[in-house]
């Protein structure tokens, strides 16, 4: 399978009526902690500098601040000592192929950016797996 | 303007001017890859021919796709119950007004301060003319409609590296960007530099299109005068008496345009899903429930929580959770209509085939949020002489929409001061409501000085903090389109789906309402042949 970004960002916004195409390609100029974390300055691709920044900045909307997930209707799953973290690997895979209705983020950014936040997750929040992913894993889990 | 066609003009100008026209039709069609560019296949109103035999359907969802699967199976003869997990009906189709809360995903709870007749909608917020079913049973169901306003041209295009961050209006945008154009493709004509592509006759044909679409001079030129200030405005508008003489204003360079990049603006609203005309519910899209609900809400069960699907020979049993007292409850019936959103139906224990539960686990849910904020007054209309319409930005919050109705009411109005998705869309979720608010306060001001001393009261809904969602709509790839979208809406033994993910039309209500027409055509037929 393989999905483009960009056509994700274009279908939805299309129907959102947000309509990406009227808005100037540019990012907005950094400000305040903007111009640390990264935060608010991308429009289809994350502009955070850090793990800890991706984390508390996306990853945060859904398994929350103190990542221990949410329930409603449906739950988010905790991140928070999660054994199912300890491979690396399915960590990657979940972030570029999705999961039930996860989007795919990790196409939405870097390798360097999400093999840091895949480090961070899984060296914080109770976790402590000690074995660090790279760059080239993260691509290498990118769909072909 | 109107009488802009040369009158020595012959038949066969005309008829190549139409050829030409829908050439342009033709082309939007082939660029338009979106499936929502479809138009609605609601057929006129639901008819099921032929008897229920003394038929059961348990529908799972109250929302647009639900309450219109139990309204017409019930007319069909039926029995129908809905099973609803929110203490309310309607789903996306919903209304945020003062005395109103809303508690997300990590517990925050806010409580609507705005004052009487003040709103937003969280989820969809107007209603296209060609959404024939929705607006089809708005008309049965007693809901008011009422003209969106979609387009604008006093609001602002607002980009953070042009203008030195000045917003410009949409107007001088519009018409400078249109003009230049203009003049450009006449100065290639003129050159001869098309002679390749068109004949001679149909050459000239262009350049009196070019003047009439692009407002230029009798030279094909784009300058300050008469002919550029009746679109862009005039510098000194027209009155009445001694003083009454216009000043024309004087066009940006066509350089100053196209490096702005505000042209952005333009393409949106001549999508098929955003051009006149556009509606949208007198009192707010909640209204659209409300009306489902004086025909249906009868038939409709509030907090109950879906845990289990199953179906045997015999029929389908689900199982669910009282919500208010804790009790665990069982319902039957011969057959199963599900518009549970697909992020929590993946969850739930279901037995369907392996093509079926493949898609429901395949489909992402897109990310969005808004934030409304409450000013003291309209400032927008009082200082800016912004009527309705949306400006747009490049800041995060992306638009700022104005409300199409209560023009010139004196007390506090209420702004849909962010709608964004994409990268910021998720950034803004991850902030509590308090700093959503606060980001926004900070983005808009850029755009309306006025933000923060009129500042009332706000409220937001990033979409993944949804807890009977988990997001915003479905988001169907190519090719998740081509490998799940039938399995998705094929009839599984007594099971059929509906909802907005099982249709063309990502994140629109219409695609909720035919996909509910589409699914329950299907059982009947299968009732009738069984």
């Amino acid at each position: 399978m393989k999905l483009k970004t960009l056509s994700l960002i274009a279908a939805a916004s299309a129907a959102l009526g947000t309509m990406a195409t009227e808005i100037a390609a540019a990012p907005a100029p950094l400000q305040g902690d903007a111009a640390a974390t990264g935060v608010f300055t991308g429009r289809d691709k994350f502009g955070e500098t850090s793990g800890e920044a991706m984390y508390r900045n996306v990853c945060a909307a859904c398994h929350m601040p103190d990542a221990k997930g949410a329930q409603g209707a449906g739950m988010y799953p905790a991140l928070a000592k999660n054994p199912k973290l300890e491979a690396s690997g399915y960590v990657l895979s979940v972030m570029m192929q999705g999961l039930n209705g996860m989007p795919p983020l990790g196409r939405m950014m870097s390798d360097q950016q999400a093999a840091d936040v895949t480090n961070y997750v899984r060296s914080h929040f109770g976790n402590r797996y000690k074995d660090r992913v790279t760059p080239a894993d993260a691509k290498a889990a990118r769909p072909q | 303007m109107s009488q802009n066609l040369n009158p020595g003009m012959s038949k066969r100008d005309l008829l190549s001017l139409i050829g030409a026209a829908a050439g342009g039709t033709a082309m939007y069609m082939a660029m338009g890859a979106f499936d929502q560019a479809k138009a609605s296949n609601f057929k006129g109103p639901v008819k099921l021919d032929g008897r229920a035999k003394g038929k059961s359907v348990l529908i799972l969802g109250a929302g647009v796709a639900g309450m219109t699967a139990a309204l017409e199976l019930g007319r069909a003869g039926y029995q129908v119950q809905i099973l609803e997990y929110q203490d309310r009906v309607g789903g996306r189709s919903w209304t945020l007004a003062g005395g109103d809360s809303y508690t997300e995903l990590g517990g925050a709870t806010q409580q609507v301060g705005f004052s009487a007749g003040n709103y937003i909608n969280p989820g969809p917020w107007r209603i296209p003319w060609h959404h024939h079913g929705l607006i089809h049973y708005c008309h049965e169901l007693g809901v008011g409609l009422e003209p969106f306003m979609q387009v604008n041209y006093n609001a602002y295009v607002h980009s953070t590296s042009a203008f030195g961050g000045k917003p410009q209006r949409f107007r001088h945008i519009q018409a400078d960007y249109y003009g230049h154009v203009g003049e450009l493709l006449s100065k290639a004509v003129n050159k001869g530099a098309l002679a390749d592509t068109i004949s001679k006759e149909d050459g000239e044909i262009l350049l009196e299109s070019l003047r009439s679409w692009g407002a230029l001079d009798k030279n094909f030129r784009y300058v300050k005068g008469r002919e550029s200030s009746n679109r862009r405005g005039w510098d000194k508008e027209p009155g009445g008496g001694l003083t009454a003489e216009p000043i024309p204003s004087q066009p940006m360079t066509a350089e100053t345009v196209l490096r702005s990049g505000l042209w952005r603006s333009i393409a949106g609203n001549l999508t098929w899903d955003h051009e006149f005309s556009i509606f949208q519910p007198v009192g707010g899209m909640g209204e659209v429930a409300k009306g489902f609900e004086r025909a249906v809400g009868k038939v409709v069960r509030l907090n109950s929580k879906v845990t289990a699907i199953q179906q045997s020979e015999a029929g389908v049993t689900v199982n669910y959770l009282d919500t208010k007292s804790g009790a665990k409850m069982t319902a039957s019936a011969d057959y199963c209509i599900c518009t549970i959103p697909l992020p929590i139906l993946a969850q739930i224990d279901m037995n369907v085939g392996p093509e079926l539960a493949a898609a429901i686990r395949s489909i992402p849910y897109s990310t969005s949020c808004k934030v409304g904020l409450e000013f003291k007054r309209r400032f927008w209309e009082q200082d800016d002489q912004i009527y309705g319409g949306i400006s747009y930005t490049d800041l995060p919050n992306s638009q700022i929409s104005y409300p199409s109705s209560n023009y010139g009411a004196k007390g506090p109005g209420v702004l849909l001061a962010a709608y964004t998705g994409g990268v910021p869309g998720y950034e803004l979720t991850a902030l509590s409501p308090q700093e959503r608010i606060a980001k926004v306060l900070e983005w808009g001001s850029q755009i309306h000085p006025q933000f923060k001393s009129e500042f009332v009261g706000g409220v937001s809904v990033g979409w993944h903090r949804v807890p009977w969602v988990l997001g915003c709509f479905g988001q169907w790839s190519e090719e998740a389109r081509a490998e799940h979208y039938k399995n998705l809406c094929a009839m599984d033994g007594r099971i059929m789906l509906a909802g907005e993910h099982a249709s063309y039309y990502g994140g629109w209500q219409e695609g909720g309402i035919t996909s509910a027409i589409d699914a329950i055509t299907r059982l009947h037929q299968h009732v009738q042949a069984a």
